[in-house]
């Protein structure tokens, strides 16, 4: 168990590595680079810019500019936003609660719509059911978030106005009511191909463990069909799901940036479209790699978690 | 496993819809059924544009947000007066000409990445599919849209990035049919009569993993439709005047009270074209995958 730890740990942190790697290349990639934002004051000259790149340190080669760069991450100093100089770390701080709040609530949906309707679908596989969950898994798949939120925002606010059309509050009406309202529509959305995953994923371990030899020793004693279902089958079919949910980790972001956008839901994702607009470097780059960090940490979580459950891991 | 395997709490009721037959005839019937909305989708946009009164780019200022089906507009206009039946045509050429490009600039890279990996295996190996972790922890529409905010957006610049953004699954799934194939006799064979590496690798071990590819393909192509969507509704994508349908969803929310029809026909357009690819990747994969019989 320690050596699985200590494996997956290394991993992680070689993992790290790479992904600073790629978000210094993309940091690189940006028209002028890192030193765009002065280009455009007026009355800059050359010789000006040149001092300043040297005072950035940006005169110095790559390797050591990605080391420093580096460092100065792990250490929490991820520069100053341009639009306003907080430091980028305490910018996102401030979006992050929202988007956990919906992040969290649509995987609360999904995981339980979707694994009721995988065991239902492996249950009674080849029903009409099991057809309908499978094509509708399907569908669900191929809709695009934002298309989906704006139906939804044109039937539920605009035609019925049973729910706002946005925003995650109303402004001097902080209750937890409000919120809840607010709240609805934007995490439905965003659970709607998560929903069809989970689902698909559910059935398919269903599967798996309903065709193995204990259940049928478990049938064979004379238990009855639903108390197998419930204390043999799903538990061990849940415990690949663990994995799942971290691996959907990174959907959920993005499904989270367009879903934001469309309910102005003051999260991570509005926070990079705005500062994307503003051409805001500094948070653009700090939130790529916050996301890439999240997404590692959570399979991370979600490999411990398996291992400490699961026996067959835990006890070698 | 036994093939014949039963449910839990209850025998399989013996109806027409529950033969393995029918189960089969339906799933191809929806890859039937996507392959047929393909190639009507394909007609209506390379043909249609050329049939309808109006081009995609007449402005029609009279006739400002007319509602689908009054006077001579089947789909309305948009708020500058443009046919919008035109427009989603023209758009549905860019947009599915934009998933087909990066379906196969993306699988290139990755089924070149995914057999090299796979090949090498040891140091080579697990550098190449670490890299593709690393690419796969950042979430594709962060890394598209900050891609495509830095570099001058361009339908061909546009493809370059999604299929940067897509490839890491192909690459995988390659990898590890690669590796399974890699000591197959055949290739032990290729070893001794001592063909080149790069042989082996693009004759030799690409074309028997070409069922996988083409269903990965398939599905990628559905990926990128939505991809380009994505980022042409947020305002980085295909730019206007340039018809695209993600860029024609831009700018309809504000719309969304009085021109429901703005935001509502290109997302139609959009599903029928995404769900059409990923009902033929799943009929494929059913047919070429024999493993898939079980579920």
């Amino acid at each position: 168990m320690t050596r699985y730890i200590l494996n997956r740990l290394g991993q992680s942190l070689v993992l790290l590595v790479l992904v600073s790697m790629i978000g210094f290349a993309v940091l690189n990639l940006a028209p002028g680079g890192p030193l765009s934002q002065f280009a455009l004051t007026p009355g800059m000259t050359q010789a000006d810019l040149d001092r300043i790149s040297a005072q950035m340190g940006l005169d110095r080669p790559l390797v050591v500019q990605y080391a420093d760069w580096f460092w100065r991450l792990l250490r929490g100093d991820w520069g100053r936003s341009f639009r306003d100089s907080r430091p980028v770390l305490d910018v996102i701080g401030g979006h992050f609660g929202a988007t956990l709040l919906l992040m969290g609530t649509a995987t609360v949906i999904s995981v339980t719509i979707g694994t009721w309707v995988g065991i239902k679908g492996a249950t009674k596989r080849y029903s009409i059911f099991d057809y309908a969950a499978t094509v509708g898994a399907m569908v669900a798949l191929s809709i695009p978030t934002f298309w989906f939120g704006l139906v939804a925002i044109y039937i539920f606010s605009l035609k019925l106005g049973w729910l706002p059309a946005g925003n995650m509050y109303t402004i001097g009406n902080g209750s937890f009511l409000d919120y809840a309202i607010h709240l609805i529509m934007p995490a439905m959305v965003l659970a709607l191909v998560d929903v069809a995953v989970w689902s698909r994923y559910m059935r398919t371990a269903t599967l798996d463990v309903i065709n193995q030899d204990f259940v049928r020793t478990a049938r064979a004693k004379g238990m009855t069909p639903r108390r197998v279902l419930m204390k043999h089958v799903v538990g061990n079919a849940l415990l690949p799901m663990i994995t799942l949910a971290g691996l959907q980790v990174p959907t959920l972001l993005g499904g989270a940036l367009v879903t934001e956008t469309v309910f102005t839901w003051p999260g991570m994702g509005r926070l990079f479209l705005d500062s994307l607009g503003y051409q805001d470097y500094p948070v653009v780059m700090g939130l790529l790699m916050f996301s890439a960090i999240l997404v590692l940490l959570s399979n991370l979580a979600a490999d411990l978690l398996t291992a400490f459950v699961d026996p067959r891991i835990r006890l070698t | 496993m036994s093939v014949s395997s039963t449910p839990i709490n209850r025998p399989i009721k013996s109806g027409w819809w529950n033969s393995r037959t029918f189960r089969r005839f339906v799933r191809h019937r929806l890859a039937a059924l996507g392959v047929v909305m393909v190639i009507l989708l394909t007609l209506a946009c390379v043909i249609g544009p050329y049939l309808l009164p109006y081009n995609d780019l007449y402005i029609d200022l009279r006739a400002r947000f007319s509602p689908p089906l009054t006077g001579y507009h089947f789909l309305g206009t948009d708020p500058l007066g443009r046919d919008i039946a035109a427009r989603l045509l023209m758009a549905g050429r860019i947009s599915m000409l934009v998933g087909f490009a990066a379906m196969i600039l993306s699988t290139m890279i990755g089924a070149t990445i995914g057999v090299v990996a796979g090949y090498y295996g040891g140091r080579i190996g697990t550098v190449l599919m670490r890299f593709v972790d690393a690419v796969l922890s950042f979430p594709s529409i962060f890394l598209l849209l900050a891609l495509a905010a830095f570099i001058k957006p361009s339908p061909i610049m546009i493809t370059v990035i999604i299929a940067i953004t897509s490839w890491m699954e192909v690459a995988r799934i390659v990898e590890a049919e690669v590796r399974s194939l890699r000591e197959r006799d055949f290739i032990m064979a290729a070893r001794m009569l001592g063909l080149s590496n790069r042989w082996i690798m693009f004759r030799e071990l690409l074309p028997n993993a070409m069922g996988p590819i083409i269903v990965a393909a398939t599905l990628t192509v559905a990926r990128a439709i939505l991809l380009e969507a994505y980022v042409s509704f947020l305002g980085y994508g295909i730019q206007p005047p340039l018809p695209s349908w993600g860029n024609m969803l831009n700018g309809a929310q504000q719309y969304l009270q009085s021109a429901p029809w703005l935001a509502i026909i290109p997302g139609v357009a959009i599903t029928l074209a995404v769900t059409s690819f990923n009902f033929i990747g799943d009929g494929l994969r059913d047919a070429l995958d024999a493993r898939s019989d079980l579920n």
